[in-house]
C-alpha cells in the first residue's frame, strides 16, 4: 500500500465489511446539457470486483453516463456512491485516486512517450513538484507489465497503433491505482485480437478486486467477457443484470430493431450472438 | 530521439544566460572590457572595489546593464507564456500573439501613450492584455466548448481588430516625430529600457512567472484534453483561467516595457520541446532561460548591427522566428 492510499484512507483490496464491499451504485442520475435531458433518472449498480458491460444504440447517452459516473463531467442530478465514498462530492484529488476513467479514442499533439503518459497517472498521488517516488515508479513499471507494454516505455505515443494506444490509456489508469474503472468503448477501432485482450486485461483486473464498468459496441463480446450488463436506452437503463439474463432476443429486438440469435460458442460456452435484419 | 537531460541543459543554459548578459554589456559603440562590467556591478551593490569613471560607468550602469536584463525578463516572460498558452490550449502554435494579447496590450499602451498618460502605460497594457484574452475566451467559448483551433481562430479575430483599432488611434493622433515613437514602441523596442522596466520585469518573472514555472505536471495532464485532466484529479477550469490569467499578467508587464515583440512565445517552447523532451517540468523553467538568452542576443543585434542607428528589436525576432517557425511547419507536417 503507498504512503497516498494510506493518507486517503483507501484500502486497495477488497476490505471486509459490508459497507465498504459495496460497489458502484448510482441513483437517480440525470445529465441535461443545454437545457436537453440525455440521461433521464438512471439507477444502476455495478457489483464491487465484477466487470460490467454498458450497452445500447448509438446516442443512447452512453459516453455521457460514464462521464457522470467517473465525475469527469458532474451529472445535473443525483448521487453516486462507491464503497463508503460519495465520488460526486468527494475532493478531486482522493477521487482520482479512487477512480479511473479512460476515454474513447484518446489522441494528443505532444511527444509524450510511453513511460510519460503512464507517469501522468500518478499525478493524484503526488505534489506538483515532488519527484517520483521508488513506490510510484514501480507502480508505473506494474502498469506497463499489466498490458505488456514494457517494451514500448520510450515510444512516443502518437506512433504507436490503436491497441498498443488503448493498452497504455489503460495503464495510465492503472497508474492511479483505482477500485473503480471506467472505460468508454475500449474496443473502438480495434482488430480482433486487440479487441479479445483488452477485454483479458479488465477481465483480470477484477481478480484483484478492481471493478470494472466498460461502455462496449459488440454484444457478443460483452457476452463473452462480461459479467453484467446494463442497456441503456434514450437516456434511460432499461435492462440490467446478469449477462444470459439481460441479453436476450426479444431485448435485442426491442433495444436495437434487430433479430438476434443467440447460441453457445462452442468454444468457452459463452453466448454468441447473429444478428440479422428486423 | 535521444534528448538532452533537462538538469544538464538547464544548468548549461544558466551559465550561458550570465555570460551572455556580461558580453552583451561588453558589445557597443564604446568598448567596455569584461572586467568593467564586474568592477561596475561590484561597486554598485557596496563591494569596495575602484569604481569606473563616471562616463564609462554611466554607460554600463545607467543604459547597457538596465537594457540588458530587461531584454533577459521579457524574453524569459514570452517564453514562459507561449509554454504555457500551448499547453494549455493544446495548440503548438499559440502564443501570447496568437490569443490577442500582445494586440490588447499594444491598443491599451498606445492609448495611453497618446493620451500624454505615460505613466499610466504598464498598467493599461496589462488592462488591454486582459481584455483581449477575456475577449478571446469569451468568443471562443460562445461557439461551443473551448477548443484549440476555436481558441486559436478566436485570437485572430481578437488580434484583427486590436490591431485596427490601434492603427486607428495612431492614424488620427500621431503627427511627425512621435509617429516613429510610437511605431518603434510597436514593433518592440528596449531602446528606452532603464531600471524602472527592470523593475516592473523581474517582479513579474518572481512573483508570478515562478510559480507558474512549478505548475509543470498540471500542464502535462492536459496533453489528452480537459476529460483526462479532470480524470486525473485536475480541476480544469480553476487551472486554465488561472494560468491564463497569469500568462496575461506576465505579458502586460512585458509589453508594458518592450512593446510587442514577436516569435519568442512561439518558436522558444518548440526548441526547448527539441532538445529536451515533452515533459512540462522541464519545459516552463527551460524555456524561460533560453527565452531570455535569445532576447538579449536578439537586442544585442538590434541596437549593433546598423550601428549608429537602431532597428526595433521585434524585427530582429521576426526576422529570425519566421523562417524557424517555417521549418517547425514542415517538420509537422512530416510526422503527421
Amino acid at each position: 500500500m503507498t504512503k497516498a492510499n494510506e493518507a486517503a484512507n483507501i484500502p486497495r483490496e477488497q476490505p471486509p465489511g459490508a459497507l465498504a464491499a459495496s460497489g458502484l451504485e448510482a441513483r437517480r442520475v440525470s445529465v441535461s446539457v443545454s437545457g436537453k435531458l440525455l440521461i433521464d433518472s438512471v439507477d444502476c449498480t455495478v457489483e464491487r470486483g465484477t466487470l460490467s458491460a454498458l450497452v445500447g444504440p448509438n446516442g443512447a447517452g452512453k459516453s455521457t453516463l460514464l462521464r457522470a459516473l467517473a465525475a469527469v463531467e458532474l451529472p445535473s442530478a443525483g448521487s453516486v456512491h462507491f464503497g463508503e465514498h460519495d465520488v460526486l462530492t468527494m475532493p478531486r484529488k482522493p477521487r482520482a485516486r479512487l477512480t479511473a476513467f479512460v476515454e474513447q479514442d484518446a489522441t494528443t499533439d505532444s511527444q509524450l512517450t510511453v513511460e510519460m503518459v503512464v507517469k501522468l497517472g500518478r499525478l493524484p498521488h503526488q505534489s506538483l513538484w515532488e519527484a517520483d517516488s521508488k513506490d510510484s515508479l514501480s507502480v508505473v513499471e506494474d502498469s506497463l507489465a499489466t498490458v505488456s507494454m514494457t517494451a514500448f516505455r520510450d515510444r512516443e505515443f502518437h506512433s504507436l497503433s490503436g491497441g498498443e494506444k488503448q493498452r497504455v490509456m489503460l495503464a495510465r489508469a492503472l497508474a492511479q491505482e483505482p477500485q473503480l474503472l471506467t472505460l468508454d468503448e475500449p474496443t473502438n477501432h480495434l482488430d480482433i485480437a486487440a479487441q479479445l485482450d483488452v477485454l483479458a486485461i479488465l477481465s483480470g483486473l477484477t481478480e484483484h478486486g478492481v471493478t470494472v464498468l466498460a461502455a462496449l459496441h459488440d454484444l457478443s463480446l460483452a457476452a463473452s467477457y462480461c459479467d453484467h450488463v446494463i442497456v441503456l436506452s434514450g437516456g434511460r437503463v432499461v435492462a440490467a443484470g446478469p449477462t444470459k439474463d439481460v441479453l436476450t432476443e426479444a431485448l435485442i429486438a426491442d433495444v436495437y430493431g434487430v433479430r438476434a440469435s443467440i447460441v453457445a460458442n462452442p468454444v468457452t460456452g459463452r453466448p454468441m450472438i447473429g444478428f440479422s435484419p428486423a | 530521439m535521444a534528448k538532452v537531460s533537462p538538469l544538464a541543459f538547464g544548468a548549461a543554459l544558466a551559465i550561458a544566460l550570465l555570460v551572455s548578459v556580461t558580453v552583451a554589456v561588453t558589445i557597443g559603440p564604446a568598448n567596455i572590457r569584461f572586467d568593467e562590467v564586474w568592477r561596475s556591478i561590484a561597486s554598485h551593490v557596496g563591494f569596495g572595489v575602484s569604481p569606473l569613471t563616471e562616463l564609462r560607468d554611466g554607460i554600463v550602469w545607467q543604459l547597457r546593464m538596465p537594457r540588458v536584463l530587461t531584454a533577459a525578463a521579457v524574453g524569459a516572460g514570452l517564453a514562459l507564456s507561449g509554454a504555457v498558452m500551448q499547453a494549455i490550449t493544446r495548440n503548438p502554435l499559440a502564443d501570447p500573439y496568437l490569443l490577442g494579447l500582445s494586440s490588447g496590450a499594444a491598443l491599451g499602451a498606445v492609448s495611453v501613450l497618446l493620451l500624454g498618460a505615460a505613466v499610466l502605460l504598464p498598467f493599461a497594457a496589462f488592462l488591454g492584455a486582459l481584455l483581449a484574452l477575456a475577449l478571446t475566451l469569451l468568443l471562443a467559448g460562445s461557439l461551443g466548448a473551448i477548443t484549440p483551433s476555436r481558441t486559436v481562430l478566436a485570437g485572430i479575430a481578437v488580434s484583427a481588430l486590436a490591431s485596427a483599432i490601434t492603427s486607428f488611434v495612431i492614424f488620427w493622433s500621431v503627427t511627425g516625430d512621435s509617429y516613429r515613437e510610437v511605431l518603434s514602441w510597436l514593433l518592440g523596442s528596449l531602446s528606452g529600457a532603464r531600471w524602472p522596466a527592470v523593475a516592473i520585469t523581474m517582479t513579474a518573472i518572481i512573483v508570478i512567472g515562478i510559480p507558474v514555472m512549478l505548475t509543470g505536471r498540471l500542464l502535462d495532464s492536459f496533453a489528452f484534453g480537459d476529460v483526462q485532466a479532470a480524470s486525473l484529479g485536475v480541476n480544469v477550469s480553476a487551472t486554465r483561467w488561472g494560468l491564463l490569467a497569469a500568462s496575461a499578467l506576465v505579458t502586460g508587464a512585458m509589453v508594458s516595457v518592450s512593446g510587442a515583440i514577436g516569435f519568442v512565445g512561439l518558436i522558444l517552447p518548440h526548441a526547448v520541446r527539441l532538445i529536451v523532451g515533452p515533459s512540462h517540468r522541464a519545459l516552463l523553467p527551460l524555456s524561460a532561460l533560453l527565452g531570455a538568452v535569445f532576447l538579449v542576443w536578439a537586442d544585442t543585434l538590434a541596437r549593433t548591427v546598423f550601428d549608429p542607428r537602431e532597428i526595433p528589436v521585434g524585427i530582429v525576432t521576426a526576422m529570425i522566428g519566421a523562417p524557424l517557425f517555417a521549418v517547425l511547419l514542415t517538420r509537422r507536417k512530416s510526422s503527421t
